[in-house]
């Protein structure tokens, strides 16, 4: 099944299977950023935009993106790495699997929530898991960068 | 002059990585053309295969194979990545006749894509003879239902008794532990269980494999011993290793499950089978239900004293489940007794003795801690209740009788009959004494009350070691060349699984070199290119692979000032060498990029290549001490962690940022362990903890203040007197925590995890209830 679809700033055309879901419709397509971790929704290593929002990529159906647009760290990078600076700089990526869901989420936040406090942040990013870092070096992090007084 | 070392230096690969570059093996392997590989698994945890039919499967259009144990060779072997030989019993075939755990592999299927390989998959017809299985580890031994039927190979004696359901057995000791406690003035004796635990690295277990241009198998694993992985792949499928190409992209976590090669053999089976590229990526219920996890134990410790504490013998029994098969059995085993023996070298008489025994479960395996995690939540446990029987402070009571600096104990890593090792490097007892101030421990200890009355907050401490590599066994290369204008490449097999190898031992070179990090670029991808390591393990990185990047820098300097005497024209004694340039006596001078491009012109005509190795004659531990603060409410059982406190010795910090995310990731790793994680089977051997809905891994809301120092000692061994980070750092929080809930509650959980309903349904102050 074909869908029309906007990536990341352009038109595209998709050809999809029935009953595919959109992390791997888009790794399918070479939007390699987006990892899948589980099969539940539970770890949010897949969240990309939809119009802006994150979502669950390997929750959403890629026949319901018709006519939305996505968004991926791709098209984001700048931003992205200026988060990225904040997250190396605390060594808070380690294996670096879960962090662009993770930064896809946090860039989310930035703008939606100002100055939030730390229960604000934890609870906003409490979908996306790590087993790395344990999580204290994320927060660091995005207290840096979201500009957290 | 340290310019690199000690320093905060963000990981080499980290912006990338955050900004979704692809790096993993699912990001490289983009051949459109490769199979999907799936696996038939056993619903039976334990059966005989009786027949199989794969007719009407192998009718499915697009499926290209179907192999079964009839189709592939017989050869035993085991998936534990250790050194040649493991200690590990061959008792497992690609494909068997017999299946030994619910998810055991029963047929191979590759197909054009996942949708036909899993039609394939259901319309396979097995017939079993469904036999009952042994599930209880305590009801293993001598057990009439067999695990294994035959004895399996052994490449020495790891006390392996298959027809009594006992994958290994051991006795290690000092003294007559029996004479002496019976003569204690205090004894303590308990019983503490430690479950399975999953490792839930981000990125599942996956492989890719294919033939390349020139017809060498290519097998490209996310994987934590890629050396190993040529070795074992090559003596099952008897292929040369010259014939056998192993990729190494960045890998999405390990934790020790991708020590084990639980997924390279299948798709390489099928490449071999079709001569065609083959993909394995395992779901997250597979990485789960059929890989490995840490070996649930139990252990009974007896510890004696006198009056005063000091403590005269510590005897722990340790029966581990190392479930269907025996990957790491011994070994972990083992490393229960050695990285707890030697804590309280006040006891002149020790024992630690046990067994490994076979269940119809999912294999035990690696996992972080290594036998360390569980033997120190019963050591420190019983430390604990120890103090409480002797009215003593348990951080007194540790001090007391710890080992310290130039001590000799027969269980440390690297003893030999009569010949204990010494501890060379030991800041435990500042750590402990740092982290009673952190914690206000005279004032706090054991426990306060909320203002109103329904929390209570208690505190707990314990301590741990492990070690820095496997002593008298593993060895690692790094190989150093000078590149033409200057830089240096840096190759080594040491497998960075995101905990920074890659870059730190840049740092190490870099700073003997005298040159920016940016010079020396990291080679750690394809086997062919790299120098032998043993891989990621054992917590061996910065202290076994460091101590080679050392050791090969050291020899590239004076390679380089050989050459530049010669292009000098000076004795090579009267070259000096200081920040990236060649004197001589005379005034003349040459930098670093004037020698390296000459010596790759035609006047120069030489490649400066330089290759350090080590192997540690010892293993010498890192230390921490952890002090926990909980929080129980009392109408819920519901407990959070509100502060931990970790004091790391692990020698001198490498890397300041990486060595502090080593310990954090590792506290909730323990945190995790303590309160709520839990593989669990069904009464029929199905593992009923198969995704993270099930089996819950801490989320950030459930982590509270974690406050981390390093009080550094000098490991004389270590590069730039370093010791480990990886493991030491997840042994401490299940002890620590269980005992400030005991102090806050009364309730002293012996069986991890603590979870709430346990915490809740105790009774309540003072009842002590085992539950």
């Amino acid at each position: 099944m074909r869908i029309d679809t906007r990536i990341n700033g352009r038109d595209v055309v998709l050809e999809i299977e029935e009953g595919e879901f959109l992390a791997r419709t888009l790794r399918r397509y070479g939007y390699l950023s987006v990892k899948e971790g589980c099969e539940t929704g539970s770890c949010a290593l897949c969240t990309v935009w939809l119009d802006n929002s994150p979502v669950l990529a390997c929750a959403t159906l890629s026949g319901r993106v018709s006519g939305h647009e996505i968004t991926t760290i791709e098209a984001v990078a700048e931003e992205a790495g200026a988060f990225a600076e904040f997250m190396v700089a605390e060594g808070a990526e380690q294996c670096g699997f879960c962090s662009p869901g993770f930064t896809m989420t946090v860039l989310a936040m930035k703008r939606e929530l100002k100055n939030p406090t730390d229960e604000e942040i934890n609870h906003y990013l409490a979908g996306n898991l790590c087993r790395c870092s344990g999580y204290k070096g994320q927060l660091r992090a995005v207290r840096k960068f979201m500009g957290v007084k | 002059m340290m310019r690199h070392v000690g320093r905060k230096i963000p990981k080499i690969d980290g912006i990338a990585l955050v900004k979704g570059a692809p790096a993993y093996t699912s990001d490289l392997d983009i051949n459109n053309n490769a199979l999907t590989v799936k696996l038939l698994r056993s619903p039976h945890a334990s059966a005989e295969i009786v027949a199989i039919d794969k007719k009407q499967a192998l009718a499915v259009p697009g499926v290209e194979c179907i192999l079964t144990y009839e189709d592939v060779p017989d050869t035993p072997f085991t998936l534990a990545g250790q050194s040649f030989p493991e200690p590990s019993p061959y008792d497992r075939r690609i494909l068997d006749k017999w299946v030994r755990y619910v998810g055991d592999e029963v047929a191979i299927v590759a197909a054009v894509d996942e949708k036909t390989a899993l039609e394939a998959i259901a319309k396979i017809q097995v017939t079993y003879n469904v036999l009952p299985p042994v599930l209880d580890p305590a009801e293993a031994i001598g057990n009439p239902v067999l695990v294994h039927r035959s004895q399996p190979h052994t490449n020495f004696d790891i006390g392996c008794v298959a027809s009594k359901n006992i994958a290994a057995a051991d006795t290690i000791g000092q003294g007559d532990v029996e004479a002496v406690l019976a003569s204690c003035e205090v004894v303590v004796e308990s019983r503490y269980r430690t479950q399975a635990q999953a490792h839930a690295m981000m990125e599942t277990y996956r492989a890719t494999t294919c033939f390349d241009v020139n017809n060498r198998l290519q097998v490209m694993s996310s994987t934590q011993i890629p050396f190993h992985v040529r070795r074992l792949l090559s003596r099952v499928l008897d292929i040369p290793r010259s014939r056998i190409k192993i990729l190494k992209p960045r890998v999405g976590g390990g934790f020790g499950g991708k020590q084990t090669a639980a997924v390279e053999i299948f798709p390489a089976m099928v490449t071999v089978k079709t001569g065609k590229p083959a993909r394995l990526v395992y779901t997250r219920n597979e990485s789960f239900c059929c890989t490995t996890s840490r070996h649930a134990m139990e252990l009974t410790v007896r510890l004696g004293s006198d009056r005063q504490g000091n403590i005269k013998a510590v005897d722990i029994y340790c029966l581990s489940d190392t479930g269907a098969y025996g990957e790491h059995a011994p070994t972990v085993f083992w490393v229960v007794g050695q990285k707890t023996m030697p804590l309280y070298a006040a006891a002149k008489a020790w024992r630690y003795h046990g067994h490994a025994v076979y269940t119809n479960k999912t294999p035990g395996g690696a996992l972080r801690g290594y036998g360390a995690t569980q033997g120190t939540f019963a050591l420190e446990s019983a430390i604990n209740e120890l103090a409480e029987k002797l009215a003593m402070d348990p951080a007194e009571l540790r001090l007391h009788n710890l080992i310290r600096e130039k001590e000799c104990h027969g269980a440390l890593c690297g003893s030999a009959p009569g010949h204990p090792a010494r501890l060379e490097s030991s800041s435990l007892a500042a750590c402990i004494e740092r982290g009673k101030e952190l914690v206000g421990w005279q004032k706090n200890y054991p426990c306060r009350t909320s203002v109103d009355g329904t929390k209570r907050r208690g505190y707990g401490m314990a301590v741990t070691m492990q070690g820095s590599g496997i002593a008298g066994i593993d060895t690692g290369s790094v190989t150093l060349k000078l590149n033409e204008d200057g830089f240096f490449t840096l190759a080594h097999g040491a497998s960075d699984m995101g905990q920074g190898s890659d870059t730190v031992l840049c740092q190490l070179a870099a700073d003997v070199l005298e040159v920016e990090l940016e010079q020396v670029v990291v080679t750690s991808f394809d086997l062919d290119t790299l120098p032998y390591d043993p891989g990621a393990y054992a917590s061996s990185g910065a202290y076994v692979t460091g101590n080679a990047a050392l050791r090969a820098a050291l020899e590239m300097k004076e390679k380089m000032c050989l050459s530049a005497a010669r292009l000098l024209e000076v004795a090579p004694d009267e070259v000096q060498y200081r920040d990236g340039r060649f004197l001589a006596a005379k005034g003349e001078s040459l930098t670093l990029s004037e020698l390296a491009g000459k010596l790759c012109s035609f006047a120069g005509k030489e490649q400066l290549v330089a290759t350090g190795t080590f192997g540690g004659a010892t293993s010498p531990p890192p230390f921490v001490a952890g002090f926990a603060e909980v929080e129980v409410d009392l109408m819920t059982g519901q407990c959070d962690v509100v502060d931990y406190v970790a004091l790391v010795d692990c020698g001198t910090v490498l890397n300041k940022n990486l060595a502090r995310i080593q310990v954090e990731g590792g506290i909730v790793m323990g945190i995790g362990l303590a309160l709520y994680e839990d593989v669990r089977y069904s009464a029929r051997g199905r593992l009923a903890t198969g995704s993270f809905m099930e089996y819950k891994i801490p989320s950030r809301q459930d982590v509270g203040e974690i406050r981390v120092e390093f009080i550094e000692s000098h490991e004389p061994t270590g590069p730039f007197g370093a010791k480990s980070i990886g493991e030491v750092v997840c042994n401490t929080p299940a002890p620590a925590i269980v005992q400030a809930i005991y102090n806050a509650t009364g309730y002293r959980c012996r069986q991890l995890p603590a979870t709430a309903e346990k915490i809740l349904l105790a009774p309540g102050p003072g009842g002590q209830k085992q539950v």
